[in-house]
């Protein structure tokens, strides 16, 4: 039962395989990935035909290797621009949520809460359409009204950072917002009674206090807006980002080069999160 | 200590501007373009037809059925599984294990949907690896096509949201004390009694705040009942798209957007008042 109670032999070895299977279940369909990104053959696909680096390194025409294909190279490059911008600016947003939350007091802020943790509960394909939609329609009022095209409000790469930013910008202020529930306001009246001013003590007491958090979180809205399909499949333009090129290839037939990418990206995302994981202190 | 006028706007303007014009208009919109559509001689007006259609139509309301039914049947699966995964490691397991054991579990979950998806993908189709081991033993001569049903459907989605159930049980376990399993056992409950009589109840936030996660992306999911439903099991995210990006009729579209996030919201409601929590203390 638990570590501290006797069990039969049957039961904790029922028990252990289930958890051996779980973790089998877990790590089955990743790991299939990668062996077959080594595949010598024109299909992901077994039977295993020897060992290439061909869906990496070929320069084509007839397999063109992940570092020579120049349609996934850019998507990889626009999800990275996207990732960046999102992050940023969704870091600065909910830090000043998690501070307005956290240490302001106002009325309506009860509502404003719970507003704020609405994007947790929409799911991501209506915030990309109801987006969508509100983009159209200003584009139209200042097109029709004010007779200029802004072309952001249109399908493209600036929309789709403002769709991910709407809902990242929840998951960064409730992890900056616990860890500012840890902070001592002791540190701060001290640091008033010296004689700094709010600024001032942002900047060098709380923030120094928070950065582990913000960091983490900045990790973790980077991975989220790398990762993200159902909010950007309605906002993308003419440059898809990674997911959304991929899901193309993938519904029209794929080949080993998706392999590749799939390794790489196994690979870049589990060390970021390994850095976040094991940098992050234990009890957040 | 008193707070500066400043402070509170210099944080609260960047939150407001983020949730009115990210999160309030766009839902405002789409309501409204939900209920505007063209009258029979081509101008635009306020109708209710685009919800009229919803009831009339039948495969509207049976996917749009099957969709909450699917989700609900995937929540449950996903907490039978992820319920002793949860237990075995934070109770029975050794605690010098207990920290690589959930980096073991996060991991996966780093990586894209688009990524896990396909490796299943690889794994269960017709020319996919599962097949080819089948026949390499003997047990099927002709390869079985496993991918494209209801049911692979429904473990790709168990697959992909797992980690939103496992990490609230992993935490609700967690502040469980082991004297009371130790207590019942020496007064001769049995395991059943136990599960059910102090786990089960002891990680009820835990468990609702869950299956809410885990009900609203399936709810919302997109790629994985696309990737591996196939043709039949359609999806109400994919009729949502269809309206959309095939058909170009947004205002039908919109009406099945903001059913599914009445639905949504409906239902996440009735499990915080059945489980008596709020949407407060469920997020942070």
């Amino acid at each position: 039962m638990i570590r501290s109670l006797p069990s039969s032999r049957t039961y904790s070895w029922v028990y252990c395989s289930f958890i051996i299977l779980y973790f089998l279940f877990l790590f089955a369909p990743l790991a299939v990935t990668c062996v077959l990104a080594f595949n010598n053959s024109d299909f992901p696909s077994l039977p295993w035909n020897g060992f290439t680096l061909d869906w990496f390194l070929s320069p084509g025409p007839d397999r063109v290797g992940i570092f020579h294909d120049q349609q996934n190279l850019r998507s990889i490059w626009v999800s990275f621009q996207t990732a960046f911008w999102v992050a940023i600016s969704s870091v600065v947003v909910g830090t000043c949520a998690a501070f307005l939350f956290e240490q302001e007091e106002f009325p309506l802020k009860g509502p404003l809460y719970l507003l704020m943790l609405a994007p947790l509960v929409i799911p991501g394909v209506i915030l990309g359409i109801s987006i969508l939609l509100a983009a159209n329609t200003a584009g139209m009022f200042f097109e029709d009204r004010l007779g200029v095209d802004i072309s952001f409000l249109r399908p493209s790469f600036w929309l789709v950072v403002l769709g991910q930013f709407s809902f990242i910008t929840t998951f960064v202020t409730l992890v900056v917002a616990a860890r500012l529930r840890k902070f001592d306001p002791a540190l701060e009246e001290a640091a008033m009674n010296l004689g700094a001013n709010r600024l001032q003590v942002i900047r060098h007491i709380t923030i120094p206090f928070l950065r582990s958090a913000i960091l983490g979180a900045g990790s973790v809205a980077f991975l989220m807006s790398f990762e993200n399909f159902n909010t950007t499949l309605f906002l993308v333009g003419s440059q898809p980002t990674l997911p959304v090129n991929l899901y193309l290839q993938v519904r029209d037939g794929s080949t080993p080069v998706i392999n590749s990418i799939s390794l790489l990206l196994i690979l870049g995302t589990s060390l970021l999160a390994l850095v976040n994981l094991l940098g992050s202190p234990k009890e957040t | 200590m008193t707070r500066s006028r400043f402070g509170l706007f210099f944080f609260l303007a960047p939150v407001v501007l983020w949730l009115g014009l990210l999160i309030i208009l766009p839902h405002l919109d789409l309501l409204v373009m939900s209920l505007r559509g063209e009258n029979e001689y081509g101008e635009m007006g306020w109708t209710f037809r685009n919800y009229l259609n919803f009831f009339h139509e039948p495969i509207y309301w049976l996917t749009f059925v099957r969709t909450a039914l699917y989700s609900v049947i995937t929540t449950v699966l996903t907490f039978v599984l992820a319920m002793p995964v949860a237990f075995y490691i934070v109770k029975v397991a050794r605690p010098r294990t207990q920290r690589f054991y959930l980096v073991l579990l996060l991991l996966p979950f780093w990586v894209s949907e688009l990524v896990r998806v396909y490796g299943w993908m690889i794994l269960l189709r017709e020319s996919g690896v599962i097949n080819f081991f089948l026949m390499k033993i003997g047990l099927t001569t002709r390869p079985v096509e496993m991918l494209y049903n209801d049911a692979s459907m429904i473990m790709g989605l168990v697959y992909t949201s797992m980690l939103f159930m496992v990490v609230p049980l992993v935490s609700a376990v967690e502040s469980l004390d082991d004297s009371l399993i130790e207590a019942a056992h020496d007064l001769g409950a049995g395991k059943l009694t136990i599960w059910w009589t102090i786990v089960i109840p002891h990680c009820k936030a835990g468990i609702t705040s869950g299956a809410i996660v885990v009900f609203m992306l399936c709810l919302g999911n997109y790629l994985t009942p696309n990737l591996m439903g196939g043709k039949n099991s359609l999806w109400f995210t994919e009729q949502i798209y269809n309206q959309f990006i095939a058909s170009f009729n947004w205002n039908q579209g919109s009406a099945f957007g903001f059913l599914l996030l009445a639905l949504s919201s409906v239902i996440i409601w009735l499990g915080l008042k059945v489980s008596g929590q709020k949407l407060g203390e469920v997020a942070s």
